[in-house]
């Protein structure tokens, strides 16, 4: 079997481990890595909590590998803008798109876009030094914040919004993030769930670590801890260790008196929906509505909102978290409704649903924004067999002799302030050199002129 | 003695390759890989052998004996995932 040329679009997790998953089945492969900015790992350095640095540990088995292995990367260069499909297609025997999910879930309320309210992603990219988000400006200024949703990134933007700075400022996180948060005045974050504790997104870890905070009293009022009917046959019959495990935590909050005198407050309400961010102008409060479960033709349970009255929440910040999206990518197949590139296992589908030999889909784009980053270990695996399977029975397409050239040059002309992994590993290295200093893992660069400005030989 | 993996888990499956005694669960494709929030080593089964820690790439697992104060918890955690499963196993059977 010859050695393939890949061009894996997007230096995320799913990217990385499709590349090492290339590099296991045939380590003669070349693999060029395509990255929009100029640091690869995408979530791992942009979306991973700051306070998480344990986890930003897997970018040095990325590193070993796929880079220390011989896969290039080519960072700066956005796939669509400088250089295209039609031209990817020619000059490798596959494509492989790892570009995630790279909007959010909109609400569907009225006010949602008022100033003030925010895709937790968003701020979540701010605080995590991600260069397109360095110019955001989050007022802190309220005593409030409402953050809707129930999951991972709630978990993490309710942790920064609520720690104590000086935790924070051990970290990377960016430092303009840190100068906002020193200056916040934010001293309650309530926390709004669709559905009912047992159906919490949280997982218990998660759920536990918010519960350990210095200086931060968590409040579940213990009504809201008790499970509906509905939820109480659920857990027992169909309930899994994690949803058992965060309903007996939510049940020790509700219980245990909450941290007197902490400065800082958290509030978990659930059976709670938004239905309007209210202002004049900006944010002012979230009206909200009581919910209850009720179980769909389909087995699931969902969230109706019942007749009552509507309550009125102040707040001066709200953070949607309700789920991401992927967006279309030029020239390659989407379903408008799924939202992923169109694929059987990984191997990308026609519109006519003909499977498309040459043109593959990994993480998000492929299933969807769902799973932890290991999930994307074993979806990169299923992804690279299919692209194996194509190789050996002699269904991809045989890159020109002088196709590396081709592209460099190419990459060149279009792409002058493309970084390398040498550029990458200057960046790295001038980040962490900053953060010893200040005994921070790192401090980072977070506008694209100073991440080229350290790459550049 | 045993081992223990917590939190901060993401569900690599490097610890699993390596495992000697096949302690470490759930695996990919069981019942209950997919909703699992992270894996779990079996106490009853671990020989502490150390090969896991080694192969993790988030430094999510430790000696009993040298777990750090705010993964405490996760000592029980681990045993109780499998009381759980046996318990099922026994209702099931």
């Amino acid at each position: 079997m010859a050695a393939p040329r890949v061009a894996i679009v997007g230096a995320g997790p799913a990217g990385a481990f499709a590349a090492a998953a290339i590099k296991r089945i045939s380590g003669e492969a070349e693999i060029d890595l395509y990255e929009r900015l100029p640091t690869p790992w995408g979530l791992l350095r942009a979306g991973v909590a700051p306070d998480h640095q344990e986890i930003k540990r897997l970018q040095d088995t990325f590193e070993r590998q796929t880079l220390r292995r011989g896969c290039r990367f080519l960072g700066n260069v956005e796939v669509g803008v400088d250089v295209h499909h039609s031209e990817l297609a020619e000059l490798y025997s596959a494509v492989v798109y790892a570009t995630g999910a790279q909007t959010d879930k909109s609400l569907g309320i009225p006010g949602e876009d008022l100033p003030g309210s925010w895709a937790a992603t968003e701020f979540v990219a701010w605080y995590n030094g991600h260069p397109d988000f360095r110019g955001r400006e989050f007022d802190l200024s309220a005593r409030r914040a409402v953050v809707i949703g129930n999951g991972n990134v709630a978990a993490d933007v309710i942790r920064v919004l609520t720690r104590d700075p000086d935790e924070l400022a051990r970290t990377d996180i960016a430092d303009h993030a840190l100068e906002a948060l020193r200056a916040s005045a934010i001293e309650e974050v309530v926390v709004l769930g669709r559905r009912g504790p047992a159906q919490a997104a949280f997982t218990s870890a998660e759920l536990r670590e918010l519960g350990r905070l210095d200086g931060v009293a968590l409040h579940v009022d213990p009504e809201a801890a008790e499970l509906d009917p509905v939820s109480a046959q659920w857990l027992a019959e169909e309930g899994t260790f994690t949803a058992r495990k965060n309903v007996e935590l939510l049940q020790g909050f509700a219980a245990s008196p909450p941290n007197a005198g902490a400065p800082r407050r958290i509030e978990l309400r659930f059976l709670t929906s938004p239905v309007e961010i209210r202002g004049d102008g900006r944010v002012e409060a979230v009206d909200v509505r009581r919910n209850e479960l009720t179980r769909s033709d389909d087995g699931t349970l969902r969230a109706r909102a019942v007749d009552g009255p509507v309550e009125t929440i102040e707040a001066g910040l709200v953070l949607r978290s309700v789920g991401y999206r992927a967006v279309p990518l030029p020239d390659v197949p989407f379903d408008e409704r799924s939202f992923v590139l169109p694929n059987e296992a990984g191997r990308a589908l026609t519109p006519e649903g003909d499977p498309l030999p040459g043109v593959y889909a990994v993480g998000w784009i492929k299933r969807g924004p769902t799973g932890i980053l290991g999930t994307n270990k074993r979806d990169a695996e299923e992804t690279v067999a299919r692209l194996a399977e194509d190789l050996r029975e002699g269904r991809l397409h045989e890159p020109p002799a002088d196709a590396r050239e081709r592209i460099d040059a190419l990459l060149a002309e279009r792409a002058p302030g493309a970084v390398s992994a040498d550029g990458w590993r200057a960046i790295d290295a001038l980040e962490r050199e900053r953060g010893r200093s200040a005994e921070r893992p790192r401090v980072k660069l977070t506008t694209r002129d100073e991440l080229t400005a350290a790459a550049a030989p | 003695m045993t081992y223990v993996i917590v939190g901060s888990c993401i569900k690599d499956d490097s610890c699993i390759e390596v495992c000697p005694v096949d302690c470490i669960h759930p695996k990919p494709g069981a019942r209950d890989f997919e909703t699992a929030e992270q894996l779990y080593i079996d106490p009853e089964v671990c020989i502490d052998c150390d090969a896991c820690v080694e192969a993790c790439p988030v430094d999510a697992i430790f000696p009993e004996g040298e777990l750090p104060e705010k993964f405490s918890y996760a000592l029980e955690l681990n045993g109780e995932f499998f009381a759980e499963q046996s318990t099922a196993d026994r209702t099931a059977a």
